[in-house]
């Protein structure tokens, strides 16, 4: 409200977000005087207590970080400690790890898209108020989630905290004619999907563009789920062995903050609009014929977009599911076997929301020594709240209800993870 | 913040759904049930459900669904005024009933946790246990798992609003393996399997995929651990091994905790 002393935007609980946070801006006018996200989950410290366990315990309790995105901790924790360990896996199983990435991807983003994000360009507070007017799409939003998370009950056993994944492999693994069995689910998801993007294409976007560093992983001719180099928009080029050269965790004073920044440079950008701006020339024909139709070209720099962005995504988890079902062969093991030796490993892979990067150094006796743990939503964190500094602005004139609301929209854009992010413990931004 | 939701039918029953330490997947665990969502918040009115809404009603509650241990003094007050608000409290999962993995702090020194993960610990607050949610207040129902099962979950829901009793078993995973005819993995390959111990509940998911149980559920009623020790020994298992297979996501449960302390002894 321009010409008023100041007012102040607060959300004491932030809806819609897994974990529990709470979003606090200040206003000297037009100008914005202050931005907290605060993060109150209490810490659980995993670093510390994986201390000390075997490696092959790594999956399963690092899963546990986040209900939402066990898998790819999942992910993270065998190729580090694969790599710390110099093992080499069957492509069979290499190509059943994407279809189980696959399966997280389709039932978080479809839940995202539909159940989170979506009623606030329409509207509503919730996804049971959407469906009053919305019926069809909350039912084809949760049937899309459905088919994700049969994916992972399939190779996985269960949708939260799966049981299968192990460093080397698959406790078991399927047939060829159970993941065929997939098939016909997944033909509606595609074409689910590819209304999904018609749909958000629909919405109503806030004009608000800024200049990000998009930080995502490159693959030479996939689109990034496991495995590939780290880069960036502006020239970043690096092995997943060099992440803790160029990127550090900020314990910030005044504060209980933890936030991941670029080293000599600051906040930077992860989670499907930076996949997509860096990879758009891996994605399968389908998926980019749809991201045109929609309006979407790369570099989308419109961050209310990354809902089109994560539709296109669907697109793409769908495609590239029936892909690998098409390939899949059962290999002649579930999984390498696995001796005990020292060693040190990083693995940087692609959780829904972004880059999830974990280091595990190991003794001969195979237990853990040290581990680190960066989540994407400590990763996008310190850029939330550079975007809430600027957008926040945007919004003087705005009655505090609504201006309250679009703040909240914006974060929720970045689909953030509190639980993920939880070692780090509140966040304050002092800056006056 | 929130404006109030325009209720039609007012006499339907309140739901809170709160969350302490834990991942979120519990709760999760209610939207993951894509076949009768729809269903369940069309016979109960969702008051309180931060992941999913920005609909935030004061108590009081009907259920209270608490998902999360208690590990701060903030956490500790906050659970007494979640209790008094709900008329009937249901702790989810095994953070709620047990601690969680997060209890593995109890056995160490919680400052140097601190230091292992933060750059300034004199900014971090925390207490040194992490505990259920029955140590803290009166809790009427405890459905175990990590995470919980959905339907499990449903069925208590509709129990509760019934007001008859809950079909939840408290046997042993083995139950449910001869029921799927599963051959015995700790019997047939020699592979220590926590399901003697364990109550049933995941339908014995993880020796249906060639590997032992690790006792995500908490133990079943009178679980007999020093008989499973003993046989783990058998199998060539260290104490140190053992005592880590007890101490699990279910760690601090006593009857899991006393196991992996007892097995340790000489």
């Amino acid at each position: 409200m321009s010409g008023r002393g100041g007012r102040t935007i607060k959300v004491d609980t932030l809806a819609r977000v897994e974990g529990e946070g709470a979003l606090y801006i200040k206003m000297a006018g037009d100008r914005v005087a202050d931005v907290k996200l605060k993060i109150y989950e209490p810490p659980r410290m995993f670093e510390a207590f994986l201390r000390g366990r075997h490696f092959s315990e790594a999956p399963d309790i690092t899963a546990r970080i986040c209900g939402i995105c066990p898998i790819a901790y999942q992910m993270s924790a065998v190729h580090a400690i694969e790599r710390a360990l110099a093992i080499k896996i069957d492509p069979a199983v290499r190509l059943l790890r994407r279809l189980f990435y696959c399966g997280e991807w389709i039932e978080s983003h479809a839940l995202h898209v539909y159940m989170l994000h979506a009623p606030d360009f329409l509207g509503y507070q919730d996804v049971i108020e959407m469906a009053k007017d919305h019926r069809a799409a909350v039912e084809k939003a949760l049937r899309l989630k459905k088919i994700g998370n049969r994916i992972v009950h399939l190779l996985g056993g269960r949708e939260i905290h799966p049981i299968s994944a192990c460093v080397g492999g698959f406790y078991k693994v399927p047939s060829r004619k159970q993941v065929q069995e997939l098939v016909s689910d997944l033909e509606w998801a595609l074409e689910a999907s590819l209304e999904t993007v018609r749909w958000t294409s629909t919405l109503e976007f806030p004009p608000f563009e800024q200049e990000y560093e998009f930080v995502a992983l490159q693959h030479p001719d996939e689109y990034p789920l496991n495995e590939g180099r780290l880069v960036s928009s502006h020239g970043l080029n690096i092995d997943a062995a060099e992440y803790e050269d160029r990127f550090v965790e900020v314990h910030v004073k005044h504060s209980n903050a933890l936030h991941s920044v670029m080293r000599g440079k600051g906040s930077y950008f992860v989670g499907p609009l930076a996949r997509f701006n860096l990879n758009f020339g891996r994605l399968p024909e389908i998926a980019q014929k749809a991201a045109i139709e929609a309006g979407l070209r790369p570099p989308v720099k419109n961050l209310f977009r990354s809902i089109v962005v994560r539709a296109v995504e669907l697109v793409f988890a769908c495609a590239e599911a029936l892909r690998v079902i098409g390939e899949y062969e059962a290999p002649a093991a579930a999984h390498v076997d696995v001796a005990n030796r020292a060693g040190v490993g990083q693995a940087i892979t692609e959780a829904p929301r972004g880059i999830l990067y974990h280091r595990y150094a190991v003794d001969e006796n195979g237990l853990i020594v040290a581990a680190k743990i960066v989540p994407p939503t400590s990763q996008n964190q310190r850029r939330i709240e550079d975007d809430l500094r600027e957008y926040a602005g945007h919004l003087a004139a705005w009655p505090i209800e609504e201006a309250t609301w679009k703040c909240e929209q914006a974060v929720r854009c970045y689909d953030p993870c509190i639980s993920c992010a939880t070692h780090f413990l509140k966040v304050r931004i002092d800056r006056q | 913040m929130s404006s109030s939701r325009k209720s039609t039918v007012k006499s339907r029953p309140r739901i809170g759904v709160f969350k302490f330490a834990s991942c979120d997947g519990c709760q999760l665990s209610l939207l993951d049930a894509e076949d009768e969502l729809l269903a369940v918040v069309g016979a109960v009115e969702i008051a309180y459900f931060p992941e999913a809404s920005r609909i935030m009603l004061k108590g009081p509650y009907d259920i209270g669904l608490v998902e999360g241990s208690i590990t701060t003094h903030h956490d500790a007050e906050r659970i007494q005024e979640v209790r008094r608000k709900c008329k009937t409290l249901i702790t989810i999962g095994a953070c709620a009933t047990a601690g969680g993995i997060q209890a593995l702090r109890n056995w160490k020194d919680v400052e140097e946790f601190i230091r292992i993960v933060y750059a300034n610990p004199a900014f971090i607050t925390t207490l040194k246990l992490s505990t259920p949610i029955a140590e803290h207040v009166p809790v009427d129902f405890e459905l175990r798992g990590c995470p919980i099962n959905k339907y499990q979950l449903i069925e208590l829901i509709s129990a509760t609003l019934i007001g008859r009793k809950p079909n939840i078993p408290n046997y042993s995973v083995c139950l449910e393996c001869k029921r799927k005819a599963n051959v015995c993995i700790a019997v047939a390959a020699g592979v220590a399997c926590l399901g003697p111990v364990t109550q049933a509940g995941c339908g014995a998911l993880c020796p249906s995929f060639t590997r032992g149980c690790y006792g995500c559920y908490g133990p079943m009623e009178t679980p007999n651990t020093a008989s499973l020790t003993s046989q783990f020994r058998i199998l060539g298992q260290s104490d140190e091994q053992i005592s880590r297979a007890f101490r699990g996501f279910n760690a601090w449960a006593w009857q899991f905790r006393k196991a992996s302390e007892e097995c340790k002894r000489p």
